[in-house]
C-alpha cells in the first residue's frame, strides 16, 4: 500500500477491504451477537463433517461403534489402521490415479480449446461471434443428468466404454463452456493495439495469441484451470454410467461402490477413503485461493 | 510468414497446401473457424448430438444391448400413468425450491456479514468455501455416516442433551430423509452463493451506505434499497445457477439414499438412472431426462427474461 497510485486507491474503495467503513459506529457487544455469534455458529455447521471425517479415519473400531464408553467428539489412541488399509489393501492408489489422469487429460484438452475459441470470438470478430457466445452459454446449461444415458450409448458406439479415455473426451463438454466465458472476460481486457502493433511487424494471429494474449492472460488460465480440475474430480454421473470394472474406477464412483458392504466397522477406511480422496482439492485450493474465487465469481458476472 | 509453428491440428491438416493455408489465414472467417474447430467439434458430438439423440431415445424402446424401434410416444403414455414418476417430479420440485430458497437466504446473510469488517477476513472467507471444493459425493459420505441409523452423532448429542429419547431413523424415515438431503445440499450450495454474492458486494460503493446513514436510515432500510437493488443483476444469475443445478442433481441422493425410503428422496435424474440405466430401458430413462427439459426452459426463460425487463427498465445494460 506504498504506492500511492491513484489506481490502488480506487481499488482498496471500490472493494472496500482496507477501510474500516462505519464499522466504528457499533459497539463491540453488538458486534458479538449480530456478527460473530452467527458467523461462528455457521462456520461450525461447514467444518463439521470434515472434523467428523477426520475424526472417525483415525478412531478404532472399538470407539467407533461404542458411544457410551468413549466420548465420540474425540479420540483416544489415534491409529493409522484405516488409512494403511485403504492404502495397501484396496486398489485406492489405482483410483486416485485414474481420477488425477482423467482430471488433468480433460482440463488440458478443455483449456487448449477455450483458449482458441475465446480468441476467436473475441478478438477475430468473425460473422456470427456474438451468436457462437450465446450457443456456448447455454451449452454451459445443459446438465450430465440428461445427456447420460444417449451419451452411454455415443461411448459404447465409438468403443470407449469403460475406459477412462471415455471421460476425458466426455468431461470437456463440461468445462469448456465455462473456460471460453471465463477467458473471453480476459482477453477482451488486453488492449487492441498491442495485438496491432504485431499485425504491423507481421505476427501472424497465431503468433499473437501464443506469444501475446496467452501470456497476458495466465491468472485466467490459472483461474479456468483450477476450477476445471475441480469439476471433473467432483464429476460423478458420467464415471459412474461410463465405467464398470472396478479397477478403472474414479475416486468418487469406487467409495460409494466398493466399499458398501455390510460390515459395520466400514466406516473407519470409508471416511479415510472420502479424506485422502478430498485432499488434492483442498490443497491445490489453499494455493489458489484468489483464483479460484475469480474463477467462480467472473464466470457468474459475465 | 511460411515458417508458422505447427503445433495446431488445424495447420498439420492443412500443411500439405501452403498457398490454400496463406488464403486461408489471410480470410478471417476462416481463421475463425479453424480457432473454433476443437470446441465446435467437442461440443456437437459429446453434447448437441447427444441431447437430439436423448430426446429420439425417449421416442422409442431401446434397451441395453438390444436396438430400439420407433414407438411413438408410448414412453410418455406409460409414464403418465406411473404414480412414482409422479412423485419423483413433485420431489425434484420440492426439493429445488425448498434448498433454493434456503440456500438463498442463509447465502444473502452469511454474504452480508463476511461483506463486514472484521480481523481475518481473507482467511475466513477462504474456509468458509471449503464445503464448495470437495467432491459433491465424499462430503455425502461424511453425511451418510452422520445420518447413520446407528451411530448418528446428531441423535446422539440430541440424546445426551435429553430432547429425544431414541434415535432418528434419518434416511430410513421419509420426512427426515427428504429433509436430511435438503439439508446436506444446502451445506454445499450455500457458500457458492454466499461467495458470489459477496463477489457483488463488494462492488457496491461504501459511500451510498454513509450518506443513507447520514440521511438517517436504519440498517434495513440500507438493506432494502441499496443493497438489495444493486446486487439484483448478480442474485438473479446466482439463483438461475443454483436452481438449475439442484434440480438436475444426482451425486447427492444417488450417494445418501438412491432414492430411498419407498422412493421418497427420488428426484427425477435418479429416477432416470435407475430406470435407464440399472434396469436397462434406455428408452424409458431418455424419456424421464427429456421431461427435465421442459422446466431447465421455464427456469431459464424466467431469469432471462427478467433480466431484460430490467435491463429496458434502466435504460441501458448493467453488466
Amino acid at each position: 500500500m506504498t504506492d500511492s497510485t491513484l489506481q490502488s486507491k480506487a481499488a482498496a474503495t471500490a472493494a472496500g477491504d482496507d477501510t474500516e467503513g462505519m464499522s466504528y459506529l457499533e459497539s463491540l457487544p453488538r458486534r458479538l451477537v449480530t456478527l460473530y455469534l452467527p458467523l461462528f455458529l455457521i462456520l461450525v455447521v461447514l467444518l463439521f463433517p470434515f472434523y467428523w471425517m477426520v475424526l472417525t479415519s483415525i478412531k478404532p473400531d472399538e470407539q467407533l461403534i461404542d458411544m457410551e464408553k468413549f466420548n465420540p467428539f474425540w479420540v483416544v489412541h489415534p491409529t493409522f489402521k484405516h488409512i494403511s488399509k485403504l492404502l495397501f489393501e484396496t486398489q485406492y492408489p489405482r483410483w486416485l490415479w485414474n481420477t488425477m489422469y482423467v482430471a488433468v487429460g480433460a482440463t488440458f484438452l478443455s483449456i487448449v480449446a477455450s483458449v482458441l475459441s475465446a480468441y476467436a470470438i473475441t478478438r477475430l470478430r468473425f460473422k456470427g461471434a456474438e451468436a457462437v457466445g450465446v450457443l456456448i452459454f447455454f451449452a454451459y446449461l445443459v446438465p450430465p443428468s440428461i445427456l447420460f444415458i444417449p451419451l452411454a450409448s455415443v461411448i459404447q458406439a465409438y468403443g470407449l466404454f469403460d475406459s477412462p479415455l471415455s471421460l476425458i473426451l466426455v468431461y470437456p463438454t463440461l468445462l469448456i463452456p465455462f473456460s471460453t466465458w471465463l477467458l473471453m472476460g480476459y482477453f477482451k481486457t488486453i488492449p487492441y493495439e498491442l495485438e496491432e502493433c504485431a499485425l504491423i511487424d507481421g505476427a501472424t494471429r497465431w503468433q499473437i495469441l501464443v506469444k501475446i494474449i496467452v501470456p497476458l492472460a495466465v491468472p485466467g488460465l490459472i483461474s479456468a484451470f483450477i476450477f476445471s480440475f475441480t469439476l471433473c474430480w467432483n464429476e460423478f454421473i458420467y464415471a459412474l454410467t461410463f465405467l464398470q470394472s472396478t479397477p478403472n474406477k474414479t475416486v468418487p464412483v469406487a467409495i460409494v461402490n466398493e466399499f458398501v458392504d455390510g460390515d459395520i466397522y466400514k466406516w473407519g477406511s470409508l471416511m479415510a477413503g472420502a479424506l485422502v480422496g478430498s485432499l488434492p482439492l483442498v490443497i491445490l485450493y489453499a494455493f489458489f485461493v484468489e483464483h479460484y474465487v475469480s474463477a467462480m465469481t467472473g464466470a457468474v458476472k459475465e | 510468414m511460411s515458417t508458422v509453428q505447427t503445433s495446431m491440428p488445424a495447420q498439420a491438416a492443412a500443411a500439405g497446401e501452403p498457398s490454400l493455408w496463406s488464403r486461408l489465414s489471410g480470410n478471417r472467417n476462416w481463421a475463425a473457424f479453424w480457432f473454433m474447430l476443437p470446441t465446435a467439434a467437442f461440443l456437437i458430438l459429446f453434447l448437441a448430438y447427444p441431447l437430439g439423440l436423448g430426446v429420439w431415445m425417449s421416442f422409442t424402446d431401446e434397451r441395453i444391448g438390444r436396438a430400439g424401434a420407433f414407438v411413438g410416444i408410448e414412453n410418455y403414455q406409460w409414464l403418465w400413468d406411473d404414480s412414482i414418476f409422479w412423485l419423483s417430479v413433485f420431489n425434484t420440485l420440492f426439493y429445488t425450491l425448498i434448498a433454493s430458497a434456503i440456500k438463498f437466504a442463509i447465502g444473502l446473510y452469511l454474504a452480508l456479514l463476511l461483506n463486514r469488517h472484521m480481523p481475518f477476513k481473507a482467511i475466513i472467507r477462504s474456509i468458509v468455501l471449503i464445503p464448495f471444493i470437495v467432491p459433491t459425493v465424499l462430503s455425502a459420505i461424511a453425511f451418510w455416516w452422520i445420518y447413520d441409523s446407528q451411530f448418528s452423532i446428531i441423535s446422539w448429542s440430541l440424546i445426551k442433551l435429553g430432547l429425544i429419547h431414541s434415535n432418528i431413523n434419518f434416511l430410513g424415515d421419509t420426512e427426515w430423509a427428504r429433509a436430511s438431503v435438503i439439508f446436506a445440499n444446502v451445506w454445499r450450495g450455500v457458500p457458492f452463493v454466499a461467495i458470489t454474492l459477496l463477489a457483488g458486494l463488494q462492488t457496491v460503493s461504501p459511500s451510498l451506505y454513509e450518506a443513507a446513514t447520514l440521511d438517517g436510515a436504519t440498517s434495513w432500510q440500507r438493506f432494502r434499497f441499496i443493497t438489495y437493488p444493486l446486487l439484483t443483476p448478480i442474485i438473479a444469475v446466482v439463483m438461475t445457477f443454483s436452481v438449475l443445478f439442484t434440480f438436475t442433481d444426482f451425486q447427492l441422493i444417488w450417494a445418501l439414499t438412491r432414492g430411498g425410503p419407498v422412493n421418497a428422496t427420488h428426484l427425477m435424474a435418479t429416477l432416470s438412472y435407475q430406470r435407464g440405466i440399472i434396469s436397462g430401458r434406455l428408452g424409458e430413462g431418455a424419456a424421464i431426462a427429456t421431461a427435465m427439459i421442459p422446466f431447465l426452459v421455464a427456469a431459464i426463460a424466467i431469469s432471462w427474461f427478467g433480466m431484460q425487463r430490467r435491463k429496458w427498465q434502466q435504460g441501458s445494460n448493467n453488466d
